[in-house]
């Protein structure tokens, strides 16, 4: 009897409770979504948005080919991008460290005051995008390489900080245990039971950040702050298309050299 | 018979074991650093005009003004709150069925490059680019930015999404696979639920994401909070700039800690 009764149910994927949730859930995002789609494009000009494919058309034709000889007048701009790229990256992981140590709940020597203080610091610069510390560095520098190098180390201290404090979290305690036990100071603690275990996770997110600070470095010259992107700003507004292509395709590589580049020391490193 | 026993102890070089290695990198990272701090021209001059108005500025930043371009500010704001939420979802439910395509383990042979050269285009050109061709497709506005946010939002959820779909546990998928399922079957009951709830987190990381994105593409005319900061800096007016910044940093702050929580609730 009893067989035949629950054999008499068929299996369903949810609970009808759980189906109710879920469509009174997707009722509320295709609702928002409408919303919001609403006011985002009430401002929009539709004739733009019609014209679109021949817009494109003609941009294309415009763009290609790409003016190849332009390369000789973008080494200099590379040079100085990969230096902004480099050179933040170092002032940044030379910020981020103290700020990481700071940070950790293991390693901050004041719970009350520094570590919130270091936390506060590490999401404030991760908050701002580059380009804006880029924004408003060249409002305050002048426009240059120094405005992009510092862009970028203050994007990167609340990268690196973030991840390394992380990392200094979830050190051995018992490396630390040991060195303790041999009488060492509280400096010789970090110099010989942490900074070692921490090192190479240490050297990878640095490689990591600076993969991604070439990408960002590239295009900082668009507000002003030196490097390729201030040809690809010159170039876009006298509307010379195919030095514009140009610029792209060697972004492109610079960014796929890069990311080879850290990919392989990074899996030399783990 | 006492044998030497040491009594000092060196610390073992802890990254490259070769000394001629170590000495080679030391001396070409010092090369390369003269050579690069050289190229950086200073202008000490401006510096010293900049040092005013940096100190006019974290004036600003600690006096904040909200109210004389209040207008501009929301309209910007709402612009790229809206913005970010359509381009999610838009992107989102774009980078499904190319997230699905690019998993080895389920796609056909000849969808797999297709979709893989997707995602390689999406990830490669940085948002800021594409925002530049889609304004100089689109016109200026907020439409420009959704297609740009959109584009970049396919390329990110579609690779994390098909690396995911490539770890599954193949037990279920080989036991519905057992029950002469389909592949749309297979897809529904062996892959979504063990996928779901990363795809949930993905997308509200994406959806934060996508808002600092959105304060930054403004730069180049695709609507958003970021036109309004640089009209802002541009006039100098340091107070509404200190005014806009507070007001991102709050939002990323928020979106942040709300992401995090619902991942949480949803793991």
């Amino acid at each position: 009897m009893s067989d035949a009764l629950t054999h008499d149910r068929i299996w369903r994927h949810r609970t009808p409770r759980a189906q109710l949730v879920l469509w009174l859930f997707w009722l509320i995002v295709v609702a928002l979504f409408i919303y919001c789609w609403n006011v985002m494009t009430a401002r929009t000009m539709w004739v733009f948005v019609h014209d679109a494919p021949q817009a494109a058309q003609d941009l294309g034709s415009r763009m290609l080919p790409p003016r190849w000889d332009y390369m000789s007048r973008l080494w200099k701009p590379l040079w100085d991008t990969i230096n902004i790229a480099t050179l933040g990256t170092l002032l940044g992981v030379v910020m981020a460290a103290p700020l990481a140590f700071l940070a950790a709940q293991n390693t901050t020597p004041s719970r009350l005051i520094a570590r919130p203080c270091a936390l506060f610091l590490i999401v404030a610069s991760r908050s701002i995008n580059s380009l804006i510390w880029a924004l408003l560095l060249v409002s305050i520098l002048g426009p240059g390489l120094l405005a992009g190098i510092l862009a970028i180390a203050f994007r990167s201290i609340g990268f690196v900080g973030k991840l390394l404090y992380e990392a200094i979290e979830e050190t051995d305690i018992k490396q630390v245990e040991a060195v303790t036990a041999t009488g060492a100071s509280q400096a010789q603690v970090l110099n010989y039971a942490i900074i070692p275990q921490v090192l190479p996770t240490f050297y990878g997110i640095s490689v990591f950040r600076w993969d991604i600070n070439i990408r960002e470095s590239a295009i900082l010259g668009l507000v002003g702050a030196g490097g390729i992107g201030t040809q690809l700003q010159a170039s876009l507004n006298v509307l010379a298309w195919p030095q514009v292509t140009m610029i792209i395709l060697v972004i492109l590589a610079t960014v796929v050299i890069s990311e080879w580049i850290s990919a392989r020391v990074r899996h030399a490193l783990i | 018979m006492t044998a030497a026993y040491p009594t000092t102890w060196r610390r073992p070089p802890q990254l490259i074991r070769d000394r001629r290695w170590r000495l080679v990198l030391t001396v070409g990272a010092i090369a390369y650093l003269i050579l690069a701090i050289g190229s950086v021209e200073v202008n000490w001059t401006r510096m010293v005009e900049g040092w005013e108005r940096g100190l006019r500025f974290i004036g600003g930043f600690l006096q904040p003004d909200f109210t004389t371009r209040w207008r501009d500010i929301s309209t910007g704001l709402v612009e790229s709150l809206t913005m970010t939420f359509t381009s999610t979802v838009v992107g989102i439910l774009i980078s499904i069925p190319v997230g699905i395509g690019a998993a080895r383990n389920i796609a056909p042979r000849w969808l797999y490059p297709i979709c893989r050269s997707i995602i390689a285009v999406s990830r490669a050109v940085q948002e800021i680019i594409v925002a530049i061709f889609f304004v100089a497709l689109f016109g200026f506005g907020a439409f420009a930015g959704f297609l740009t946010l959109t584009f970049a939002t396919i390329g990110f959820i579609a690779k994390l999404l098909a690396e995911d779909i490539e770890d599954i546990n193949e037990s279920a998928a080989e036991a519905i696979r057992a029950t002469g399922a389909g592949w749309w079957q297979l897809i529904n009951y062996a892959v979504q639920p063990q996928v779901m709830p990363r795809l949930i987190g993905l997308s509200l990381y994406r959806l934060d994401i996508n808002f600092r994105e959105s304060a930054v593409i403004g730069i180049v005319g695709a609507g958003g909070i970021g036109g309004t900061l640089n009209t802002a800096l541009n006039r100098y007016e340091y107070d509404s700039a200190g005014a806009i910044l507070l007001i991102i940093i709050a939002i990323v702050m928020l979106a942040e800690y709300l992401s995090s929580h619902l991942r949480r609730w949803v793991r």
